[in-house]
């Protein structure tokens, strides 16, 4: 093969990786203009948008964590806690400031036991965050007795409001979207993150401080949650400590779609983002279509078998691939 | 008389890319005897036990087991043929107990396939108190200590009819004391007229319990005779008579003043009482055989693992290494042995790799100077040499020679005062090997100091100005550059004096 060739395969094989997930979602969405006149309707749309932004914020802080190695199980059951603080706060205090605060904080202190497990127990963190999903979801409806919380006011803003013609939740998703690459692309964290991930024993082997990075992903995913949680109540237009269950599936779904790898250390925000919306898109159109609820499950969990099936053959070529130096690695070791 | 050969490889020969691993090799084990198998790290041992085991194909050559050519594709086909080896390191079930461990792969079966637990404990009984060994059929694997896991490996090799055992040195994880029950073993089966191979670099071992010695050195068999013909000095003269080979590109550097003393030194593991020192512009080595405890303790030096005891002095001040963090604040790097462990994050590229340790340089004003951090890795790569498309390249798609540079790349980036290199050269081709050495020339000329850890003798003295030996822990010589020589390092290594 010569240079030029393999450099132009090369370049070829850099664009298929990485943005495969856009060209998916591009030809989605023309094949659900074709398929339905009512798709392409701006407010198909922004409806589209706003029903998607709670869990693809949620998706968010799971693409963050999968990148470091870990995940959370317990998203749905902290944002339902989470959502109702900020309502029975902003129910006291007639303050939307505080009520926004109040909700993030929540989010972030359960995820800090998340972390706690984690780091300080080495639970692992299918089993800590499945233990704090119990958890959370049991307090919430403690707290509330098990009773919705009506008459919020103007609480609504938040999931209800817009801004011009873009709903607040959806400036709120974009938002995230921007933060999660920011953080990803332009900080030490973000970086320290996907080595984290990619391999921790080599990134404690540079002097960073796994421990650190670990609790603070999931303080960050915190915050999300706590943002999804106040978000979905002001939606309903109620508390409900019953909100949000089975939401951890649907979060997970959009950042595997996205091409987050579930061994760690690969994924990005813009592909989170795309895999929400190819999420969003096929619920649409089954639903515009007329597709069988319970046929549309099977469809989603078909889709995530194929992202997953995807993904392991990605990333067996990478691996065939790192094999093809000169290595013989191991063999002066073993041969004592 | 002669007698029977139960085991015999004619002409084996075998090679990994970039290196020629066994050639040629002819080798046998009489009914009733023991072949010792004695080479430096590296010679090839391992991976002729591996072949007759099944784990790796030879390229060429035939085996024959009990006069029968055979073909021993996987382990299964070798326990078959009668062949068992006992491994250095010991893979168990820790929840397993010792009934289950004699038979599983075996179990009797009742009707609808029901475990037979009965005719097992019976068994188990009677096979324990025919080989002397006094535990209870239900202790759990965890349980048992090291050596009890040995003496039940072997038991278990019996049972299932072994005639020829491979030890791939049985005494390096064992106390002295059970060292001697293991000898009894030994003795025992050889009465028994099974066939053993040991693999060891004990000379008092081997002396011991060989009837048959076999040097191996750099793949080939440089001689087979009875004990009897042998002496220590002449074992150790043919394992080390390895070609020096006189192109290695070590300068002259005049010593600086001391940069670091280490005193007292003891790990949790693997080390105690470690005493050496290092000047600015100097290069040491660590020699010693596998097992010596140097890993350890430059691990320990490096804040991987902890430490127990002992001072670190820096310029003369005490320094404290807890973590990594700390070595690094204080200048000390190092490249571990194994780098795609610890040293690189194979599946993101270059770039990241390079900077990983030194991230927080290019973050200001709450943002990574994405364009600064580009130069920088271009600046150092350029320097270390590393061939790569670009520096958005995935790691694993480069060879083990750039791998390597990347790691050292990382650290360079740093501006270290004391590089640790732990077998830099391990698995990498020669040109890229000749590389590094030129390197580590240039690193030692700007004032810095490195710490070398090899087992290629050949490598530490051509590159180091002062070589520790190491064994079982301790440093048992030193050795200034002018007496440099591989018997003597290798006397020292095996805790002669």
């Amino acid at each position: 093969m010569t240079p030029m060739l393999r450099k132009s395969l090369d370049v070829w094989h850099v664009i298929k990786s990485r943005y495969s997930i856009y060209f998916v979602l591009v030809v989605m969405f023309c094949m659900c203009a074709l398929l339905n006149e009512n798709f392409l309707s701006p407010r198909n749309l922004a409806n589209i948008s706003a029903q998607i932004s709670v869990t693809t914020i949620l998706a968010f802080g799971e693409t963050l964590l999968i990148i470091g190695g870990m995940l959370d199980l317990s998203c749905g059951s902290v944002l339902a806690f989470a959502g109702l603080m900020s309502v029975y706060f902003f129910k006291l205090t007639g303050s939307l400031p505080l009520a926004f605060s109040i909700g993030l904080c929540f989010g972030m202190l359960w995820n800090l036991l998340n972390g706690i497990l984690v780091r300080y127990f080495k639970a692992p963190p299918f089993i800590a965050t499945l233990a704090i999903l119990a958890m959370a979801r049991g307090s919430a409806l403690l707290f509330t007795k098990g009773r919705n919380i009506y008459q919020i006011g103007d609480f609504v803003w938040f999931g209800q409001g817009s801004i011009g013609f873009v709903p607040v939740p959806v400036i709120f998703m974009v938002l995230i979207a921007v933060i999660t690459w920011y953080i990803l692309h332009h900080t030490t964290f973000g970086r320290s993150l996907y080595a984290v991930g990619g391999n921790e024993e080599a990134a404690r082997a540079s002097g960073i401080n796994v421990g650190r990075i670990q609790i603070g992903a999931y303080l960050i995913n915190g915050a999300f949650v706590g943002l999804a949680g106040l978000l979905l109540m002001s939606r309903v237009n109620a508390g409900l400590p019953n909100a949000g269950i089975g939401y951890e599936f649907e979060a997970l779904t959009a950042a595997i779609i996205g091409g987050t790898s579930f061994s760690g250390g690969i994924g990005t925000a813009g592909g989170t983002l795309a895999g929400a919306f190819i999420v969003g898109f096929l619920n649409n159109i089954m639903n515009l279509t007329g597709v069988d609820s319970y046929l549309q499950q099977v469809i989603k969990g078909a889709i995530i078998a194929l992202a997953v099936i995807y993904d392991i053959r990605a990333k067996t070529k990478r691996s065939q691939k790192g094999l093809g130096g000169v290595e013989h690695q191991g063999e002066t070791k073993t041969s004592a | 008389m002669e007698q029977e050969k139960l085991l015999e490889v004619r002409n084996i020969s075998k090679s990994f890319p970039g290196v020629k691993a066994l050639e040629d090799i002819c080798f046998s084990v009489k009914k009733g005897s023991v072949h010792v198998l004695c080479g430096e790290n590296g010679a090839g041992k391992s991976t002729l036990m591996k072949i007759i085991n099944g784990i790796y194909k030879a390229d060429s050559g035939q085996i024959f087991v009990g006069g029968q050519q055979v073909d021993i594709q996987d382990p299964i086909k070798a326990r078959s043929l009668g062949i068992s080896m006992i491994f250095q390191e010991l893979n168990y079930t820790p929840e397993m107990t010792v009934e289950e461990s004699l038979f599983i792969g075996r179990l009797p079966t009742k009707r609808f396939g029901r475990v037979d637990w009965k005719t097992i404990r019976k068994e188990t009984v009677a096979l324990l108190a025919r080989e002397g060994l006094p535990y209870d059929p239900q202790t759990k694997l965890k349980d048992l200590t090291v050596s009890d896991l040995q003496m039940l490996e072997i038991t278990k090799a019996i049972f299932h009819d072994a005639d020829i055992l491979i030890m791939d040195e049985p005494s390096s994880s064992i106390a002295q004391k059970e060292v001697e029950t293991l000898f009894e073993k030994i003795e025992d089966l050889r009465s028994r007229g099974k066939g053993i191979v040991y693999i060891s670099h004990k000379m008092d071992e081997i002396f011991r319990i060989a009837d048959e010695i076999s040097i191996l050195r750099d793949g080939i068999i440089v001689e087979t005779r009875p004990k009897e013909e042998f002496n220590i000095q002449t074992v150790i003269a043919m394992m080390v008579g390895r070609e020096l080979g006189g192109d290695f590109p070590k300068e002259e550097i005049g010593l600086g003043d001391t940069v670091l003393e280490v005193s007292n030194f003891t790990g949790s593991k693997g080390f105690h009482n470690i005493n050496f020192n290092l000047h600015a512009g100097e290069i040491i080595g660590f020699a010693g055989l596998v097992g010596a405890g140097r890993t350890e303790l430059v691990r320990a030096l490096f804040g991987l693992d902890p430490h127990r005891g002992g001072t670190l002095r820096l310029h003369g001040k005490e320094i404290q290494i807890k973590n990594v963090q700390d070595s690094i604040k204080n200048g000390v790097v190092m490249l571990s042995e194994d780098r795609r462990r610890y040293g690189l994050v194979l599946i993101r590229d270059v770039k990241e790799n390079v900077t990983l340790a030194t991230l927080s340089r290019f973050f200001r004003g709450g943002r990574l100077r994405v364009k600064e951090e580009n130069e920088a890795v271009e600046k150092v790569c350029r320097r270390i040499r590393v061939k790569t498309p670009s520096i958005d390249t995935q790691v694993s798609t480069l060879s083990g020679g750039n791998q390597q540079k990347i790691v050292l790349s990382k650290w360079m980036l740093q501006n270290p005062e004391i590089l640790i290199l732990d077998e830099p050269t391990r698995g990498i081709d020669v040109g890229a090997k000749f590389e590094i050495y030129k390197l580590m020339t240039e690193i030692v000329s700007e004032g810095k100091s490195i710490i070398m850890v090899s087992s290629e003798l050949p490598e530490l003295i051509g590159m180091c100005d002062r070589i520790y030996v190491m064994a079982g822990g301790k440093i048992t010589g030193e050795l200034e550059r002018a007496e440099f020589s591989q018997e003597k390092i290798m006397r020292y290594a095996m805790g002669m004096q």
